[in-house]
């Protein structure tokens, strides 16, 4: 890795989380210099973060792309040239791109040649294509879960078909094992049931529905999701968020992390059968919703952030109380959550289950929880921090065994530390207005703006892009699912079919974040 | 011919669907809830009656026959199965091997429905269960074959009534180890955890529980009503052995077998509380070790 004291990494100039950068210092490089500079990052120890073509004129494209440097805590964006209808794949020198050129292939057309995948990742559109700006005819899409899909031939090799429609409640998506007994050679999942078009309808934006799509991206990370799109629109109109309500934005962030993290464990004890836990923690993950609700009167954070703050301030007595809920709830979670890691038999399923070694991955850009249970420090909060998480720290919580006991575990460490660092934040809190007006109608033009929040599930990143008019030209949405399913359909690999179950949940990725 | 005959069998009829029940609370107890009503069974069987059911164009009359017959399999079973003292309506030399067959009877038809329908799931479940079972149905042979050695009875009856506190204090050892190999059936035969999940709702994971998915209405309360009278069949073995109160007053007799039978019914609630699953690629090693149980009290016991 080569640093220069202009900011230069890898020969590419660099931004922070959150930085305005005029469309026209973005470097443009021809594609075959792109690929060759998105590949030797890679290589380097950057992730791509993104990667999505950005319409051009007459119905040629750019590809944009975004790399994080962990170490570094920067970021670069690159444009390719304007390009047609084909370049050639990165995939097959660089896996982690394989979801986003899928992605590039059925939103515009454009056909990465030589990628060893390219299915429909969405079914969004005609011959599996979706033009960004443009509706398909819903006649002419491809139907969901319609596919070649990969198939092991052989004597007692069998199938399996799970789903979109499961036995749980919860959302659609058809996953296909390649089996041989209780063997699982292969799994494929297959997604796409929950596309709304969300990226397309941002188009033109921001108006008054632009925050109930990021209110709804995916309903478990409301509060992620609406503060990667408020720092966005802050960022393009220089609003200074006062520090109050940046202390409650990442307050509402930390539980709602809890809440999910000790759903999550719950549910992973259910899924192996043990009762205790499971049924505490469904009650207290309530607990911790029910603390959201205290914010702003949903247990979920719908109407609580706003471009330029929060819509609701936290009185002197909600403090307290807050303070008093959060010492509690931490008490009852310690005392079921103990009782997985002290019964056998529990361990005995979750540990060397599903297990993703650090190897896979680096090569797939895993990010968040499944990241740093395999021992990777990846943690938008310490490398590309933002808001309060600037002044205030949060320890990172890491495990290296990658098994679906590090990935419950490291839940455990996160949840512990999340609830010291809210109850710092609560004495910390100082007095200030928790809002001020932002002009939605007038961002900077012709500018691209990156946006990386650490939500409960991991890194998510929002891109946002302006026309001279200021209005978004086009809106990328990353979601950690996006990265991370393909990490659990590897975790299946050589493991029982009976504990597809068990490694799902320890994932517990997002369906309609990924279909967006 | 004595009214006493019919007693169990009338009992177990009556009072089988309250086994689940008592599990259920005994479950929602450690879960910190109070849990569904205990006669929930009862209120499920008479909801099912009146419904009508769905039956697949792919399926057969097999598929319509298995509820009936494992239902069949399992009636028998209870009047196989003696009370403590009570007599059984009817008994023969060598009826425990019957009973080992009664139950492979009952499964036999379960699965064959279960394959009837040619879904991938209920498949996979067929296929589990029967692993499953060869390993379960040598133990409980052995383990019914070492008991009719210790005891020198060829019938269930006998076998229960000279089943005493005299032949735990001789061979007390065996008989441990034949409960615990029986438990370890039970468990496999009823699908309670460690085995199996009856609450899940992860068809991946299930046995029992995906084989009769497609099962509704009057099928489905058969299956139901089933496989609480294979509970209690299974329940009433293990108290016959734990608890052999031969007093000379039979009605004791019978009042303290029963609140055995309930107390059985706690002590599973507990296991399925405190414990996780096993993977169920370490069931057949659960399995084989009950087996070695079983084995070593036949070799152990002797008259």
């Amino acid at each position: 890795m080569s640093i220069t004291s202009d900011g230069i990494v890898n020969g590419l100039p660099c931004i922070r989380n959150g930085q305005v950068v005029p469309i026209q210092d973005v470097p443009i490089l021809a594609i075959a210099e792109f690929r060759e500079a998105v590949i030797s990052s890679v290589e380097a120890g950057a992730r791509i973060n993104a990667l999505f073509a950005k319409p051009s004129q007459n119905n040629l494209f750019r590809i944009v792309a975004v790399l994080a440097n962990d170490s570094m805590g920067t970021l670069s964006i690159l444009f390719s040239e304007k390009i047609g209808d084909a370049y050639q794949s990165l995939t097959p020198e660089c896996p982690q791109a394989h979801g986003f050129e899928r992605e590039i292939a059925e939103q515009s057309r454009i056909i990465p040649q030589g990628h060893p995948w390219l299915k429909p990742i969405r079914f969004a559109s005609t011959n599996g294509l979706e033009h960004p700006t443009k509706n398909p005819p819903i006649e002419q899409r491809a139907l969901p879960g319609m596919t070649d899909y990969f198939q092991v031939q052989g004597e007692e090799v069998h199938e399996v078909g799970v789903g979109p429609v499961h036995a749980g409640i919860i959302e659609p998506g058809h996953f296909r094992f390649q089996c041989h007994g209780e063997h699982v050679f292969h799994l494929e999942i297959s997604l796409g049931y929950q596309h709304r078009g969300i990226e397309r309808a941002l188009v033109g934006g921001p108006g008054k529905r632009t925050i109930h799509f990021m209110e709804t991206l995916a309903g478990d990370t409301t509060i992620g999701h609406t503060t990667a799109y408020c720092e966005i629109v802050e960022s393009l109109t220089e609003c200074k968020v006062g520090v109050r309500a940046q202390i409650l934005r990442s307050l509402a962030l930390e539980l709602e992390r809890l809440a999910n993290h000790v759903g999550d464990l719950g549910a992973l004890a259910s899924d192996v059968g043990f009762l205790p836990t499971a049924s505490y923690c469904g009650r207290i993950r309530g607990d911790f919703l029910n603390m959201t609700a205290v914010l702003c009167g949903s247990r979920f954070g719908r109407s609580f952030m706003r471009p330029g703050g929060v819509q609701f301030d936290l009185e002197p007595r909600h403090i307290t109380d807050l303070s008093n809920r959060l010492s509690k709830a931490l008490h009852d979670a310690k005392t079921a959550i103990d009782l997985l890691w002290d019964s056998s038999s529990v361990m005995a399923r979750f540990e060397s289950t599903g297990t993703v070694t650090r190897t896979v991955c680096e090569d797939l850009g895993l990010v968040g929880l499944p990241a740093r249970a395999t021992g990777l420090p990846r943690d938008v909060r310490h490398a590309f921090p933002s808001g309060s998480y600037r002044f205030f720290h949060i320890p990172l919580c890491t495990w290296d065994t990658g098994d679906v006991f590090a990935r419950a575990y490291v839940r455990w460490l996160e949840i512990q530390h999340s609830v010291q660092f809210v109850q710092e934040l609560l004495k910390a809190l100082p007095a200030g207005p928790v809002g001020t007006a932002v002009e939605v109608d007038s961002l900077a033009p012709n500018a691209i703006v990156v946006s990386l929040v650490e939500g409960w599930r991991g890194e998510i990143c929002h891109v946002a892009i302006t026309d001279p008019q200021g209005k978004f030209e086009r809106y990328k949405i990353v979601d950690p699912s996006f990265h991370n399913w393909m990490g659990l359909a590897l975790a299946l690999r050589g493991q029982q079919i009976s504990d597809f179950p068990l490694c799902n949940k320890s994932f517990n990725l997002s369906y309609c974040g990924h279909d967006l | 011919m004595s009214i006493w005959l019919l007693v169990h069998p009338t009992l177990a009829f009556l009072a089988a669907p309250l086994l689940p029940g008592i599990i259920n609370r005994t479950k929602a107890y450690f879960a910190g809830r109070d849990g569904q009503p205990l006669l929930q069974t009862y209120f499920d069987l008479a909801k099912l009656f009146r419904k009508g059911a769905v039956y697949s164009r792919t399926t057969t009359w097999l598929f319509r026959a298995g509820p009936i017959l494992s239902l069949g399999a399992a009636l028998m079973a209870v009047v196989l199965m003696p009370l403590g003292e009570l007599p059984t309506v009817w008994s023969f030399q060598g009826d425990f091997i019957l009973l080992v067959y009664l139950l492979a009877v009952g499964r036999f038809f379960t699965v064959m429905a279960a394959l009837d329908t040619g879904s991938s799931f209920e498949g996979m479940g067929a296929s589990r269960e029967m692993q499953f079972s060869m390993l379960a149905e040598p133990v409980l042979l052995v383990g019914l074959a070492a008991l009719a050695r210790g005891t020198g009875c060829l019938t269930l009856s006998d076998i229960a009534a000279n089943i005493s506190w005299q032949a735990w204090s001789q061979y007390g050892e065996g008989l441990i180890l034949i409960v615990v190999a029986l438990m370890a059936v039970f468990l496999v035969e009823n699908a309670r955890i460690p085995i199996d999940d009856p609450n899940t709702h992860l068809e991946l994971t299930m046995i029992h529980e995906v084989m009769v998915l497609d099962h509704g209405g009057p099928d489905l309360a058969y299956i139901l009503y089933g496989s609480a009278l294979k509970l209690w069949t299974l329940s009433v073995l293990l108290v016959n052995i734990m608890i052999p109160i031969h007093t000379d007053l039979l009605l004791l007799n019978v009042v303290v077998s029963l609140l055995g039978v309930l107390c059985w019914a706690v002590v599973v609630g507990v296991i399925e509380s405190t414990m996780a699953r096993l993977a169920l690629i370490r069931i057949p090693q659960f399995l084989v070790g009950a087996g070695a149980l079983s084995v070593l009290a036949l070799i152990l016991i002797k008259k």
